[in-house]
Formats: structure tokens, sequence, C-alpha cells
């Protein structure tokens, strides 16, 4: 009964969709405010309506519904809660349930915080995301429902894959997912006013809060995702240049350019069409992401041409969207009017450059990730695509931008003067050139190291300086300074402190990839193997019956110097249910960096595999995401921004400085 | 199969490769130097059976046959790209995870820079029109909409 309400309600929801889809634009046309009306409360209860949905599903879970195909297939009755919710969203039909959850959850909050947003325009964006709705409806309902019964229920179900039992489920997902879904609010709002006609100033400052909404949830959900992937799989690695994760990185490539094109469209009423453009594209690149995982076709072309189903049916979705707004874009954005001129050296240039690069960057992601599909589809040969293709084009085109970047936020708008730049960031030139010295008197050996400490290093005393600069630190009375840096607006703090973010985490990912110690050895009680300034000693071996699995631990000390500083219990579950076996990585801090150590196979002489690790400064890759988080969330706190502020304080307004 | 199929991608989509074990003592070879070629080689090679990952970071078993294939094709005298050559023969480029420059791989080859270069052509084209083309029309702001002359009366009254 509960599946069949999930169900319906689903059904409810689609229908609340087309109305909200079609009745404001003949209100549009026909200028009726009481059609353009109905937007709003249809998004409200179509939001209820799919929380409703959700909520069945939820309830299958819980209670073990075994009766419910999708419940069967994933999930097992001795499963702890936590697994039993999240579980949920850990397969295909119910991760679209998720996707669309979210979806109506940016519609209901677009209808209650657009009061500032001109009446004709509201109606037009909850318009275009109804579309979004109903395609995605259809899709679940007609392809993958996820409450589909069997006729005779089995005693057990097939349990979740042991992978996904862990709490990466509970808080990757739904992250990664408000971030790929939040931007369709951008793509809605370039759609309407391309529809609409009129794009200025006042549609970037309202479009910019939820394009950094969805930024900072997707950000963090593909960091979540690498550390959840860096734990889970044993080997300690953070970043794969997977098709998967690449479908993830390409929307936040494209959405971080439109980030900064937003600002420049916003200050200046320059990069109209460009913006509008990025926002099409950011959202058709999470729609891509949603196809390439979806379909099957990552696995192999043959594999999507076997079960065509779901896969044509998310290819018109694409084509639907993709190609429907370009068209819509090609025949409106030649109407579009010039914004603010500007001179190639100039914070708005500053911003092309970035977006030059993001872009190239995203295109080089966009190419490496389908080319070995295209060229299977059309020529029948087979090629990989991997890491070191990557590796090889990805980097290079990120240390102009990198090198760009403190440059940014202290060249003037319109005309800015480059060598003045250049001498103010003179401290940020000196503490690279020492930070790399020191690096090379270090360690020496790999040349990559240095010069990649020496560019974070530069890119976060840069964004420092700017701070600096602007309130007028060591130039002016603390007391003054102060009270500039609590007047500054959030935003430029949001600047700064993403810019940091990226720099940490660059540090973060050169010390990964050039200091990382590995130690691989088959162990037994009593033995002792040394990874860096690190000994562990192998103490023994347990075992251990987990609720659905079972377990085998080894307890490691780990000594520094012959001190015995810790103790460390990797282990490895096996899981009857469905055959498979994980590792659980234990893992010691030190500073910010981490000894890892796994298990590998249990060799014929009672000898255990042992992975070891010593990766120093490996947790500022997650730290420096995170603080890029923090970043966007200050600059979301400004009050120029926050959504649905309608009325500036005077008082505040007069402490703002001039910018 | 089917279910097999689904697990794959519900694993894939949350951006988890399969459980990777990969090199396991057993395999080392002796020599370090030669162990280090050996790896930075299998960094290179795709594991055929799984998505998109390296031989290294596999723990199928495949990947442990090619792993060590490789450091038989080492012991034996062979040069990396020797080793390379042996295996391409063996397996087609599909594992080479840098594919080859060649004609079919042209296009991946020359995306980043043609795209660059494009961007960059872009932009000198507009940055051209945009000098010549008229910038009064450029600042002139769009006419106000009734809704918004209305908000202005409400404005302004007050």
């Amino acid at each position: 009964m509960i599946a069949e309400l999930g169900h319906y309600a689903l059904v409810l929801a689609l229908v609340l969709a087309v109305a909200q889809a079609t009745v404001p634009l003949i209100g549009l046309r026909s200028g009726d405010p009481a059609l353009l009306g109905v937007a709003k409360p249809a998004a409200l209860v179509q939001f209820a309506f799919v929380t409703l949905s959700f909520a069945a599903l939820t309830a299958c879970y819980v209670q073990s519904d075994f009766s419910v195909l999708n419940v069967a297939e994933n999930s097992h009755s001795t499963m702890p809660l936590i697994y039993k919710i999240t579980s949920v969203w850990g397969n295909h039909e119910g991760s679209m349930l998720l996707w669309v959850l979210i979806l109506a959850l940016f519609g209901a909050l677009l209808a209650l915080l657009g009061r500032n947003v001109p009446a004709a325009l509201h109606a037009a964006v909850l318009s275009m995301q109804a579309i979004i709705a109903i395609a995605f409806y259809l899709f679940i309902l007609l392809t993958s429902n996820p409450f589909a019964r069997l006729a005779q229920a089995p005693v057990e179900g097939r349990d979740l894959n042991p992978l996904l039992q862990d709490i990466g489920l509970a808080i990757h997902p739904p992250l990664l997912y408000v971030g790929y879904v939040g931007f369709s609010v951008s793509f809605s709002f370039a759609a309407a006013a391309l529809l609409t006609g009129r794009i200025d100033a006042a549609w970037a400052r309202w479009v910019r809060p939820w394009t950094l909404i969805a930024w900072i949830f997707l950000t963090l959900g593909i960091s979540m995702g690498s550390y959840w992937a860096y734990y889970e799989l044993g080997w300690g690695g953070w970043w794969f240049w997977d098709p998967v994760e690449n479908a993830s990185l390409m929307p936040w490539l494209a959405g971080t350019a439109l980030l900064h094109s937003a600002l420049v469209m916003e200050k200046r009423e320059a990069l109209k069409v460009w913006t509008i453009l990025l926002a099409i594209l950011t959202f058709s690149l999470s729609l891509i992401g949603t196809f390439l995982v979806r379909s099957g076709v990552l696995t192999s072309v043959h594999s999507f041409a076997t079960d065509p189903a779901r896969g044509v049916f998310i290819l018109m979705i694409l084509v639907l969207f993709i190609g429907g707004s370009l068209t819509l874009f090609a025949w409106r954005a030649p109407m579009l009017r010039q914004g603010g001129l500007f001179a190639p050296v100039s914070r708005e240039g500053s911003l092309v450059f970035n977006n030059l690069f993001l872009t190239t960057a995203c295109a080089t992601v966009f190419v490496g990730t389908l080319y070995p599909l295209a060229l299977e589809a059309l020529t029948g040969a087979k090629i990989s695509v991997g890491a070191p293709f990557f590796n090889m084009t990805f980097g290079p085109l990120m240390v102009p931008l990198l090198i760009a970047v403190p440059f940014g936020p202290l060249l003037a708008w319109k005309r800015g003067d480059l060598l003045g730049v250049a001498q103010r960031l003179l401290t940020a030139l000196a503490a690279a050139v020492l930070a790399m010295a020191v690096t090379f008197a270090l360690q020496g050996r790999p040349v990559l190291a240095p010069l990649g400490i020496g560019l974070a290093v530069f890119v976060i005393v840069g964004a420092a300086i700017d701070i600096v600069e602007r309130i007028g630190l060591f130039r002016l009375p603390v007391a003054i300074a102060w009270r500039r840096a609590v007047g500054l607006p959030r935003s430029a703090w949001g600047t700064a402190v993403a810019h940091v973010g990226l720099g940490v985490m660059l540090l973060g990912v050169v010390g990964e990839s050039q200091w990382n110690i590995e130690r691989i050895t088959a162990m037994k009680t009593g033995d002792v193997a040394t990874v860096g300034r690190y000994e562990i000693v192998f103490d023994g071996l347990d075992q251990r019956q987990g609720s659905n699995y079972r377990e085998l631990l080894v307890r490691f000390t780990v000594r520094e110097g012959g001190v015995p500083i810790a103790t460390l219990t990797p282990s490895k579950r096996a899981f009857t249910s469905r055959e498979m076996s994980t590792t659980e990585a234990a893992l010691m801090r030190h500073g910010v960096g981490q000894l890892y150590v796994s298990l590998g196979d249990l060799e014929p002489d009672g000898r255990v595999a042992v992975r070891a690790y010593d990766k120093p400064l490996v947790l500022l890759i997650w730290i420096g995401t995170l603080v890029m988080s923090v970043g966007g969330g200050l600059s979301l706190s400004d009050r120029r921004l926050r959504v649905g502020a309608p009325r500036p304080s005077k008082a505040r307004l007069a402490a703002q400085p001039a910018e | 199969m089917r279910t097999l199929s689904l697990v794959v991608v519900a694993v894939l989509m949350l951006g988890l490769a399969a459980p990777a074990v990969a090199v396991q003592p057993d395999e080392m070879l002796p020599d370090p130097t030669m162990e280090q070629r050996a790896r930075d080689l299998s960094q290179h090679l795709r594991c055929l059976v799984c998505q998109n990952q390296s031989i290294d970071d596999s723990d199928a078993g495949l990947a442990r046959d090619l792993r060590l294939l490789v450091r038989e094709r080492l012991k034996e005298g062979d040069s990396d790209s020797e080793v390379i050559d042996f295996l391409v023969k063996r397996y087609g480029e599909f594992v080479l995870l840098k594919p080859r420059f060649s004609w079919h791989t042209a296009l991946l080859w020359a995306a980043p820079a043609a795209v660059l270069l494009a961007g960059v052509a872009g932009l000198v084209v507009a940055l051209r029109r945009r000098r010549v083309g008229a910038p009064v029309t450029a600042t002139a702001a769009p006419p106000l909409s009734d809704e918004e002359k209305r908000k202005l009366a409400e404005l302004t009254k007050g």
C-alpha cells in the first residue's frame, strides 16, 4: 500500500509539473497575472508530493518490504538502519527519485525566495524548472519505477553492494545531486531570460546565489566522494580520472567559469551572451553526466545497445534540453545588447582569461571521456583514454590559470595596471621563491615538487595580499584596518578564502603525488615494516562477526623512532549475501598527513599482504576543497547576493567602501 | 549478469571503482629499479576487463596476469617500449591508457590546443568587432517594462 501511495504521489507530481510548465507560459503571452500566479503554488505542492513519494520508498526500505522489487534487490533485513535508509539512493531507480526530489526542492525554494524577481521572469523560470521535472518524472515512471512489486516476495533481500555500505553513501550522493540539480536553476534563468528577452545586471544578481549554492554543494560532493574512494578502495588513490568522476568534474569546471563570468555581468553588464551560454552548458554537462552514468554507455557501447530503453530515453532528454536551449540561444542571443567595454588588461579581462582556461580544461575532459565512445561507434576501433592522458593535458592547462589567480582580484575594472599589480604581488612571488628553495633543499629530487609548492604558495599569499591591500593592513592604523576588514563586502572575503582554498588543495595534491611513500609486503605476527619515518609492527590477527559480514582484523602498533605512538586495526570484511569483500583501511593522522594501512589477500602460508603508505600533506586536498566551499558560503552571505533579501539596510550600505 | 551490471552502475555512479587491492607482495620483483619500472609501466596499461582502471590499481585476475606478464618481459631484458609493443600486439591499442598519436587519435590529442586557440581567436575577433562597433548603444539600458514603471512609481511616491 505504501509503495502504491508513493507511486501515485509521483504521478500527481507529474500532473502538477505539467500545469506548472504550461499555464504560466500562456499567462506570459496573454499577460494575465492570475495565470502567472499558478507557478508558485504548483511548485510548492509538487515538492510536497515528491517528498511523499520519496518518504514512501524510504518507508519500504526501513520496513524491509521485499515485495517491492527495488528493496528486494538492494536491501537486507540485517543491515543497520542507516544503510537501509541510504540504500534508497544506492541504486538506479532510487537515485533518480532523489534527483527529482532535489529538483522539486529547488523549485519550491525558487517559488518561495523569488519575491524580488519580476513576476514574468519568475513565472518563466518556474515553468522551465517544471519542464525539466516533467522529463525526469516521465523517465522514472516509464523506465525506472522504484515502486514495482514482485508477485512473489522473497524472504530475504539481495543486500546492498558492500562497497556502498559506508557512511559515504549517506553524504556523497545527496551533496553531489544538490550540486548537479542546482545548476538547473541557472539553466532555467538563462532559458527564461532568452524567452522574455531581458538580461541585465539584475539578472546576474538573481542567478549568482543559486549558481553559488550549486557550486558549493558540487565542490563538497566531489571532494567527499574523493575522500570516500581514498579510504574505501584500499590503496590510497583519491582521483582516478574515471569517466564517472569526469562526469562530475565537467559541470564543476563549467560552473566555476559561470560563477566568474556572472560576476562580470553583474558588475559591468559585459559577457552577457557568454554567461547565458555557460549557464546552459553547465546544466547540459550535469545532464550528460547523468546520461553517461545512467545509460550504461560507459561500460561499453554494446551494453547500451542491448538494453536501450533507459539510454534512449535519457538521450532524448539530452537532445531536447541541450538542443532546444542551444536553438533558443542561437535565435535570441543576437538580440542581446552589448554591455560595458573593457581593456584586455582589466578585472574583466582576467575573468575572461579564467573562463578561457576553465572552458578549455572542461572541453579536454569532455573529449577525453567521450572520444573512445565516439571512435568505437564510428569506426569500431577500441582505444582507452585514462589517467596518463588527463595528467598530460589537464595539468598544463591549470598552470597558467593558477598563476593568474592572484592577479584577477587585484586588477581594476575596465582598465588595469598589470605592472602595478605585479609589483604588489612581489611579496607573494618572494614567498613562492622561498618555498621553492626550501622544498628543493629539503627534498631535492623531484623537480616538480618545488615548482608545485611554489605555485601553491603564490596563490595563497596572493589571495592574502588582496585582502591586506583592501583593508590597508600595515599601511593604516590597526583600528581602521579592522573597521575596513569588517566593512569589506563578504564577497571579497569569499573570493580570497576560495582562492586560498585552491592553493591549499594544490599543496595537498603536490604532496600526495610527489612524496607518497609506499610499502607493500606480506607480514605475519611479529613482523616489522618500515614506512617512511614510521615502523609498523604486526601484533596479531582477530576475527569478528558484524551485523551482516565477517571481519578479519589485524592489529598493528605504529612506532616512530622506536617509540609506540598509535595502534591501527585495518580489516577486511566478507559479505556473504553478495560474496564480496571490502577493505577497511586504518588511518593515522600526523599533522596534515596520514599513515595509511590496508590489508590485501591472506596468503597460503598464513601471511597477510599489507599495503602501507605515508602520505604527507594528503589531508590538505580535502581541507582545501572545504576552504573553497567556505569561501563560496561567505560570498553567498553577502547582502547583495543573499537569496530573497529585498531591502538593504542603510547603515550597512554606508559602511561598505567603494569598490 | 543483469544484477551484476546494476551493481556496477550503482558503484560507478558514486565514483567508486571496483574494490582494488592491486599489486600483491608475491608479484614484486627483487630488483627495486626493475620493480619501479614495472610499476610505472603498469600505470599506463589498462586492465582490459575493468572500467578505465590501470592494472596497477585493479584487483581483477586479468590485471594480476598482466602485471606478472610485464615483470616477465622485464626480466627477459625487454626495454619499456618493447614491453608496451608486446602488449599492444597482443591486446591492441585498447590496452594503453595513454593512446598513441595516430590518425584516429589526432583529434583527441589536438583537442586541448585546438579549443584554446579557437577561444583565443574568438576573443580577438570579439575585441576587434567591439572597437569598430557602435559603443553608444552598448551602454544604453533597455527601456523599462510596465511592471518596472509601476514599481518605480511606487518607490518614488513614498
